[in-house]
């Protein structure tokens, strides 16, 4: 790593850092005006007495008849220590997203890794076989996927298992929940068990994703094998397959890591349909339940979460595009 | 390519030179060569025809309930069945359809809009303007949309549909604004520019003239994409209870109601979400056919299919 790229880098982290802290701050006014705790509570059955309920909100620190800045400073004295505070039913929310971001993380790795590769695969593949059946029919399947939302998907996908565990008979393919309630047997039997939940949730996270990936990268790679320098290591003497791999794909590449930054937006988005379609309990059907019941702590704590996911990535993406272009490294 | 015959050559009114009336019908004649662009456009033509006057062709409006028939299955009374408390599914779905297209088009519109402004403002002005409105842009794009219209949901529940499209158009517009920066930013180099500054040519004056004329090819190809984009929110946060609200309907809302019964009651289901990836599939063929026509370097080489140039690396590098 050269000085430059140490300096652009640090510099990026230090926009980074301001932006989270301004999104952050707005996040909690904005979940603190909008969301309304106080009714969640008066509305029980039976009514709590108004002191009780009094108590429970300012135990919380979301009782609306204290300054929203007072709020916040109390709020923001704790996260910077690791507490998040406490959710509406008074668990702790950092226990809570323990649990929850494991869930989510599983959810999401293996359909992201196995939709962008294969999205990537399946772009390339069609630039290089452009106009050929072949081609066509990847673009064909894209634009289909690309044009049914993922809350959609995952509902088909539901009810194709349906239909296929009825004509089976049996529950042929699982799709609530992670796991088998109260199964138990050898961690091989667990396994597949896991396994088995995890092909639906995984199927509708990893088509979308390679769906758009693939247009993106056909539609880059397309512009790298028409271009001179390409044409240029062709004359050099290099075989058509050396050339389009190690100058072409590598290219293609550099514009695509934008795509994996912002990329991660619409995933957060999916995955909360799809956890909350399949019955997973990880953060983005806890964001839904949060909204439900005004739980203000819970859902501040998810878009504080979400914004430090995007941030990285973003990061990340500088990273990845000071490594595969040399333009940065230079000016 | 018929039409173009009748256009009159002479028109003094118009300042646009002969070459934009014929940079217009190269993209006529390439649109019409393209078969995708074509059937989308037809299709979202008969989409258009089938919301806005399908309706006049049942008694049923989607509000009215036949209590003699609960869950039918679709018969010459009720085109496409009744739904489980014996509303006419025809008229539901339609009426569904015309609000989830109005949402669309409505969104797209402002977000281009918006977009246009303040990617050409921040392109062009640079400095501190181009400082605050990107830092803006990046505040903007922190969050997924979906979360923050989620939140505020629950707030909007009296508003109606109008401030639901407002949601979604403030949180759609970041990426399409960062492009037209970039595109303002090498624009503005230009001999015809710069001309127009030492004519002491009002900014905003050149941004209308000369700025956003020459970027309109992307925000027309990026605002029908935008439809596409815009509906799908809608019928995503509409599913979940967060965007459409009843007793009003969107194609969202219906496709929840109708999930459930999805196998046993096919037609409760399967028009509604089958109209909605119609829709979102024409609105993308159209918008790549458009993409190919109007974009000047396509058609010389082997590249035909351009890719959506959002974020690109110049956009990243310029910063």
């Amino acid at each position: 790593m050269s000085p430059t790229v140490l300096a652009y880098l640090t510099k990026r982290l230090g926009y980074y850092a301001l932006l989270l802290a301004v999104a952050v701050f707005l996040s909690y006014v904005l979940s603190s005006l909008a969301l309304s705790p106080r009714g969640y509570f008066e509305g029980r059955q039976p009514p709590p007495p108004a002191a009780s309920v009094e108590a429970q909100l300012t135990e919380l620190g979301i009782n609306d008849h204290t300054p929203l800045m007072e709020r916040f400073g109390t709020w923001v004295s704790h996260a910077v220590r690791g507490d998040f505070g406490r959710t509406i039913d008074s668990s702790s929310v950092g226990e809570e997203f323990g649990r929850r971001i494991g869930v989510s993380l599983r959810l999401l790795f293996a359909g992201t890794l196995l939709g962008t590769v294969a999205g990537i695969l399946a772009g390339a593949w069609g630039a290089l076989r452009q106009y050929r059946f072949s081609d066509r029919a990847v673009t064909v399947f894209a634009f289909l996927l690309l044009s049914t939302p993922t809350f959609l998907l995952a509902v088909l996908l539901k009810l194709g298992a349906m239909k296929v565990n009825q004509a089976a008979g049996t529950e042929l393919i699982s799709f609530t929940g992670e796991k088998t309630p109260g199964l138990s047997g050898s961690a091989g039997t667990l396994l597949g068990d896991r396994a088995a939940h995890l092909l639906l949730p995984t199927l509708s996270i990893a088509l979308g994703t390679a769906a758009a990936y693939s247009r993106y990268q056909r539609g880059t790679m397309l512009d790298v094998l028409g271009s001179d320098f390409l044409r240029t290591a062709r004359a050099k003497g290099l075989t058509h397959r050396r050339a389009v791999l190690t100058h072409g794909l590598r290219t293609a590449l550099v514009p695509m890591s934008t795509f994996f930054a912002y990329g991660f937006l619409a995933l957060f988005t999916g995955a909360a349909f799809t956890e909350k379609i399949f019955g997973w309990h990880g953060m983005g059907s806890w964001f839904i339940d949060a909204i439900g019941k005004s739980d203000v702590n819970s859902v501040v704590a998810v878009n504080v979460f979400a914004a430090v996911m995007v941030l990285l990535s973003g990061f990340l993406a500088d990273v990845l595009h000071a490594a595969l272009d040399p333009r940065v490294r230079t000016s | 390519m018929t039409t173009t015959a009748t256009v009159p050559t002479a028109d003094p009114a118009a300042s646009a030179p002969p070459a934009a009336r014929g940079r217009g019908r190269v993209a006529l004649r390439r649109f019409a060569a393209n078969r995708n662009a074509l059937t989308g456009a037809v299709v979202l033509l008969l989409l258009f025809l089938l919301a806005f006057a399908g309706p006049y062709l049942t008694p049923w409006s989607h509000t009215d309930i036949d209590y003699s028939a609960l869950r039918e299955a679709p018969s010459a009374d009720h085109w496409w069945g009744t739904n489980r408390i014996g509303q006419d599914v025809y008229a539901q779905v339609l009426h569904g359809l015309q609000k989830s297209l109005l949402i669309g088009l409505l969104t797209a519109l402002t977000a281009t809009v918006l977009a246009s402004v303040v990617g050409a403002c921040a392109g062009y002005f640079g400095g501190w303007t181009d400082r605050i409105m990107t830092f803006f842009i990046d505040l903007l794009l922190v969050f997924p949309a979906f979360l923050i219209i989620a939140i505020v949901s629950p707030r909007l529940r009296e508003r109606g549909w109008i401030v639901f499209v407002g949601l979604l158009a403030v949180f759609g517009w970041m990426i399409t604004a960062r492009v037209v920066r970039s595109m303002t930013r090498s624009l503005k180099e230009r001999e015809f520019v710069r001309a127009a500054q030492l004519m002491g040519v009002h900014p905003l004056r050149i941004i209308a003239r000369h700025i956003l004329p020459n970027v309109s090819s992307f925000l027309i190809v990026d605002a029908t994409i935008a439809v596409g984009g815009a509906v799908m929110s809608e019928t995503g946060l509409s599913y979940f209870g967060f965007g459409v609200q009843p007793p009003d309907v969107s194609l969202g809302t219906l496709i929840a109601d109708g999930s459930d019964a999805a196998l046993t009651y096919p037609w409760m289901f399967f028009f509604a979400a089958g109209l909605l990836v119609v829709f979102v599939l024409a609105v993308n063929f159209l918008g790549d056919g458009l993409r190919d026509a109007l974009d000047p370097t396509s058609g010389h080489h082997r590249t035909r299919r351009r890719p959506r140039r959002k974020g690109t690396t110049h956009d990243r590098a310029a910063r």
